[in-house]
């Protein structure tokens, strides 16, 4: 590496256009030699630089009374009171799972767990959304099994509970999967650190796992295309080591109870550059780094290697001068190498020095803040209106309602995910009261009476229909979810996967896409905090539908006051929210796909006025303790969610009767599966249904109530029913089914 | 009374054993490092779950060699009342203060799950208040759970009234369908010959306030409070 | 000088990785396949040292730590 000439053409195989070779040469004032053009690399590449992203990410909603902390940081931090803070992030981990889905999962889970503590948090929930291509494509039950044991792999081993997410199936994800991990942590106010490396002359102290050749080019990678050759980059996929990770973040933790530390980030993506350009850029500082006394695993690292390893478990701290032995004494005592390798300097100058020799020195402004932004083309999709088009009369009715209805519960989409979430410790640290399965999973916060109610959510077939709208719809999901559980929406974290950005039609799915969420965001008052993009998730030019997956953080005063979505005694009486909205809306609807092999139309309406009502009349019934259950509308309409309130109750399946909310004229199968959105299912003990009606009219959100839960069949009026046994058997067995994983 | 609750690099279900014990059963808790050679003063131990050493080499073959280990050992042949729960199990058994060895569950999958056990004995401080046959709801979160012995072994431990708790199902019955690992004569839990040392998969420090799912794991702690209690030097 | 070192689960003890193994070596068509065992394989570099003392220094870790007798087998074998 030493003696490599940089050239156009080198500069070239680092990703680098022409265009911004020649901008380096420009703001050097020379040509960089090969370890300040792999620094040049790394920093500009789409998934540090974030280049064809940035304009349209300013257009989020990122502030709000609660917010202590919105993007730019390692992780956001919403106020939760008494002193309190959650400090939360969502993050893909798409390409490398695709390679090696357990060590791709499993450092996206890692990752996503340095950035909480890194601010000062002690994580306590992870959620994953998770989204695999057909399950009969041949791949994928061989990436189903490797990703779920890697996630399990790291979040047991850590000791963090993973408490939901989504599973999701589409042949659009054959050739690029999602793995996108969120955490979420709890923070005192004054416990709060940041990525600063400020203070002049104080000491750069690497912390954590030894430096080897890992995932050089990682960064690079997580930007780039896919193609045939992607088997044979197989090298650069990091290796996790979980026990460490737990080492590193109980040191960490203790270590912040001291008051050495002026600024600490995690070394993620491009490792050992991106965390002290970044550090030293947000402070408007400098430093020296002397990479000779980096701790290394391999012999002769090259400075180019040891600036681009992307190997995991690694902290960069800038320390208070004088407190360095106390930082190194911490992190002895957990086994874990720690070195000082430099010092904050005045100068916004980065002087990289290898056993004395200076072997890199750039401004550190010309690496961040002049990185390239672009305004990428934009151009809605010639194929847009043909795939909106939908003719709903001739679409052919079943002729067994009731068997299709069956097939929806079966199909893996809607399946019981129990297969998944059992290898995840998902109750450790004893705060779970909501476990998987519900609405949102519910976490207490030990010391307190407060809870928090987490979420993830996204259609992708709403968003490939219309982004816009499909953005709204992710986040009144969201909010929806965590509201159904009785908490209020506080902040939300997303993470944006999408196509190649240098094709105008994707770039309209993105820009659409950030314009419904931001629009959503700010009619529900929720600010985005933080969140991730993933570009390029295309394979031979066949890009995934646009993903938008939104983390919705909600919190409950009283933890009491938490609601669970299944049906809870004999005899209580079944309400539907929202019961007005009786328009057919099978645009991107579940049943089109399962029963009729459709992705068409244009998805549902969004009615942000109603949602925000919504939310604030189940938020209130929760805390009257009016609602024995609520659950959320989604896919599958009246019909699944009325079966899921039926037969995922923990104690077991319990049978219901309800009428039909839509006008006679409908066509039952729609009437049954029409996804209209900003709708509930709620239960309540006999007693409380007049106040639940008056509490309803309050809030001006239409109510009807529907009927009674009971006895061992469920059944829309006359149009079709299940026995709920059956019905239990095959939703609890057809994931397994459909990839295979039976005996 | 003093109850210590080990801590090893690696493991996690440390805060959870704490809490169940200083914040639900109210007894003195204190954290002690495993480079700690001396148990002088606590009247009882936990050794918590998680992945000690990251299960490396063999879950808690590692451990066993920490320094605290040695103190366990006195402590447990003085007869005070030290129990071992998932990892802690395995430490147990790796250091050889308990018969058998774990190997990786039948599915070859982590499990966490909520399980019926029954209880064979009330021998044992830790189940001195709890009736045979008394059916106890208790997780397990677990890969390697899936406890052996060799024939002879085993009949020995049921010989001596060793077996502390088989997983059954919701009626109580032993069936095969209701042990989730594979474990030989689904066994869940033992304990030592005198009966002070006892190792459990299950965690019963993840169940001893109901919004978890279910208290029963409470009992076994006020069991071992009775018991240092009674037994109070 | 160099020594490998094989731990094996023993008789007897079910080894559930090897019967999945076995399983899988079987749908891939790979039929002759009786019976899979999976094992670990440790490789160790010693300080140089007589053979027996060498021996006896490798005894002596395999029963301290490296196999848990309870359930495994181990064997070695000293390079050169």
């Amino acid at each position: 590496m030493k003696n490599v000439v940089v050239t156009p053409e080198v500069a070239k195989e680092h990703g680098l256009t022409a265009d911004e070779y020649a901008r380096i040469q420009a703001t050097l004032g020379r040509d960089p030699n090969i370890t300040e053009l792999g620094i040049f690399s790394v920093m500009w590449s789409e998934h540090c630089s974030y280049k064809s992203s940035r304009i349209h990410l300013r257009k989020f909603p990122t502030k709000g009374p609660r917010v202590l902390q919105g993007p730019g940081e390692n992780a956001g931090i919403v106020d939760i009171g008494d002193n309190l803070a959650v400090c939360f992030k969502m993050e893909s981990h798409n390409h490398p799972s695709f390679i090696e889905p357990y060590q791709g999962a499993a450092t996206g889970v890692g990752g996503i767990l340095r950035d909480v503590f890194t601010m000062g948090a002690r994580p306590i929930a992870s959620l994953n959304s998770l989204r695999f291509g057909r399950p009969e494509h041949p791949r994928t039950p061989f990436l189903v099994e490797g990703v779920v044991s890697g996630i399990a792999g790291s979040g047991n081993c850590i000791g963090v509970p993973t408490v939901g997410g989504e599973v999701f199936f589409d042949e659009c994800y054959d050739g690029n999967i999602l793995v996108n991990a969120f955490t979420l942590g709890v923070v005192r106010h004054d416990r709060i650190f940041r990525g600063y490396a400020s203070g002049i002359g104080n000491p750069i102290i690497y912390v954590g796992s030894k430096t080897g050749r890992d995932g050089i080019h990682g960064a690079t990678m997580a930007s780039g295309e896919f193609d045939e050759k992607s088997e044979e980059k197989r090298p650069t996929v990091q290796v996790g080591d979980p026990f460490t990770e737990k080492l590193l973040l109980e040191a960490c933790l203790e270590l912040m109870k001291t008051d050495c530390v002026e600024g600490i980030q995690d070394m993620g993506a491009a490792g050992l550059t991106s965390s002290t350009f970044e550090m030293a850029s947000r402070a408007g500082t400098g430093f020296v780094m002397h990479l000779d006394r980096v701790p290394q695993r391999e012999t002769e690292m090259t400075p180019y290697e040891l600036l681009l390893s992307e190997s995991q478990e690694r902290m960069i701290i800038v320390a208070r001068k004088g407190r360095e032995q106390e930082v190194l004494d911490i992190f002895d005592k957990w086994d874990l190498d720690a070195a000082v390798i430099g010092e904050v300097t005045a100068d916004g100058i980065a002087r990289l020095l290898m056993d004395g020799v200076t072997v890199a020195e750039v401004p550190i402004a010309a690496v961040t803040d002049e990185a390239p932004i672009y305004d990428r083309p934009v151009e809605r999709p010639a194929w847009q209106d043909d795939l909106n088009r939908l003719d709903l009369s001739a679409l052919p009715a079943p002729s067994d309602l009731s068997e299709s209805w069956l097939a929806l519960m079966s199909c893996p989409e809607m399946a019981d995910k129990k297969w998944v979430y059992r290898q995840y410790d998902y109750m450790i640290r004893t705060n779970t009261l909501v476990a998987p399965g519900s609405d949102a999973a519910v976490l207490r916060i030990k010391g307190t009476r407060k809870a928090v109610a987490i979420s993830s959510d996204c259609n992708p077939r709403y968003c490939y229909l219309d982004p816009f709208v499909g953005g709204m719809l992710a986040v009144c999901e969201g909010a929806r979810n965590v509201a159904c559980s009785g908490a209020e929406p506080i902040g939300l974290s997303d993470c944006l996967n999408f196509g190649n950005p240098e094709r105008p039609e994707i770039m309209w799915q993105f820009r659409s896409a950030i314009e419904g969420i931001s629009k959503a965001c700010e009619t529900l008052a929720i600010p985005v905090v933080s969140g991730n993009v993933s570009l390029y998730n295309e394979t031979m030019g066949k890009g995934i539908y646009p993903t938008p997956t939104v983390a919705t953080v909600g919190l409950l005063e009283d933890a009491d006051d938490r609601v669970v979505s299944w049906f809870r005694a004999e005899g209580d009486l079944v309400f539907l929210l929202g019961a007005e909205r009786v328009d057919v809306e099978l645009g991107g609807s579940l049943y089109l796909k399962q029963v009729h092999g459709r992705v068409a139309g244009v998805p549902p309406a969004a009615d942000l006025a109603h949602e925000k009502r919504l939310c604030a009349f189940l938020k209130s019934a929760a805390s009257k303790r009016l609602l024995a259950s609520a659950h959320d509308l989604a896919e599958g309409g009246l019909a699944c969610a009325l079966a899921e309130c039926c037969i995922t109750r923990p104690d077991g399946p319990v049978g219901a009767t309800v009428t039909n909310p839509f006008p006679e004229s409908v066509r039952p199968d729609f009437a049954l599966f029409s996804e209209n959105q900003g709708r509930v299912l709620v239960s309540c003990r006999p007693a409380d249904g007049a106040a639940l009606l008056a509490a309803a009219s309050e809030y001006h959100i239409g109510i009807s109530q529907l009927g009674t839960v009971g006895g061992d069949t469920i059944v829309v009026a006359d149009i079709a029913r299940l026995n709920t046994a059956e019905t239990y058997k095959a939703w609890s067995e057809g994931f397994a089914n459909a990839l295979g994983f039976g005996e | 009374m003093k109850i210590a609750v080990l801590v090893f690099p690696g493991s996690n279900c440390d805060h959870d054993a704490y809490h169940a014990l200083k914040h639900v059963v109210s007894v003195d808790a204190q954290f002690v490092w495993h480079k700690e050679d001396s148990l002088e003063g606590f009247d009882g131990v936990v050794i918590p779950g998680g992945f000690t050493y990251g299960d490396y080499l063999r879950t808690g073959a590692l451990a066993k060699l920490s320094p605290v280990m040695g103190a366990v050992r006195r402590f447990a042949d003085g007869g005070g009342p030290v129990i071992g729960i998932c990892n802690g199990f395995q430490i147990l058994l790796e250091a050889g203060l308990l018969p058998g060895a774990m190997i990786v569950n039948e599915s070859l999958k982590f499990i966490c799950d909520y399980v019926t056990l029954r209880t064979e004995t009330s021998r044992t401080p830790f189940t001195r208040t709890i009736p045979e046959g008394t059916r106890l709801r208790i997780p397990v979160a677990h890969y390697q759970g899936n406890y052996f012995a060799d024939a002879e072994t085993v009949k020995r431990i049921e010989g001596n009234g060793q077996v502390v708790f088989r997983y059954c199902d919701v009626a109580g019955n032993v069936t095969s369908e209701a042990n989730p690992n594979g474990s030989v004569s689904s066994i869940a839990g033992i304990c030592s010959e005198k009966g002070n040392v006892v190792g459990m998969m299950p965690h019963p420090e993840r169940c001893t306030e109901p919004e978890m799912g279910s208290a029963d794991g409470r009992l076994l702690f006020e069991s071992m409070v009775s018991w240092i209690k009674e037994n109070a030097r | 000088m160099k020594a490998r070192i094989y731990v094996t689960l023993r008789k007897g003890v079910l080894d559930p990785q090897g019967k999945a193994i076995q399983r899988s070596l079987s749908h891939l068509g790979m039929e002759g396949v009786d019976e899979v065992r999976v094992g670990k394989f440790m490789e160790v570099t010693l300080a140089e040292m007589a053979r027996p003392e060498a021996e006896k220094l490798l005894e002596e870790a395999c029963r301290r730590l490296l196999a848990n007798t309870v359930i495994e087998d181990f064997s070695f074998e000293i390079e050169g």
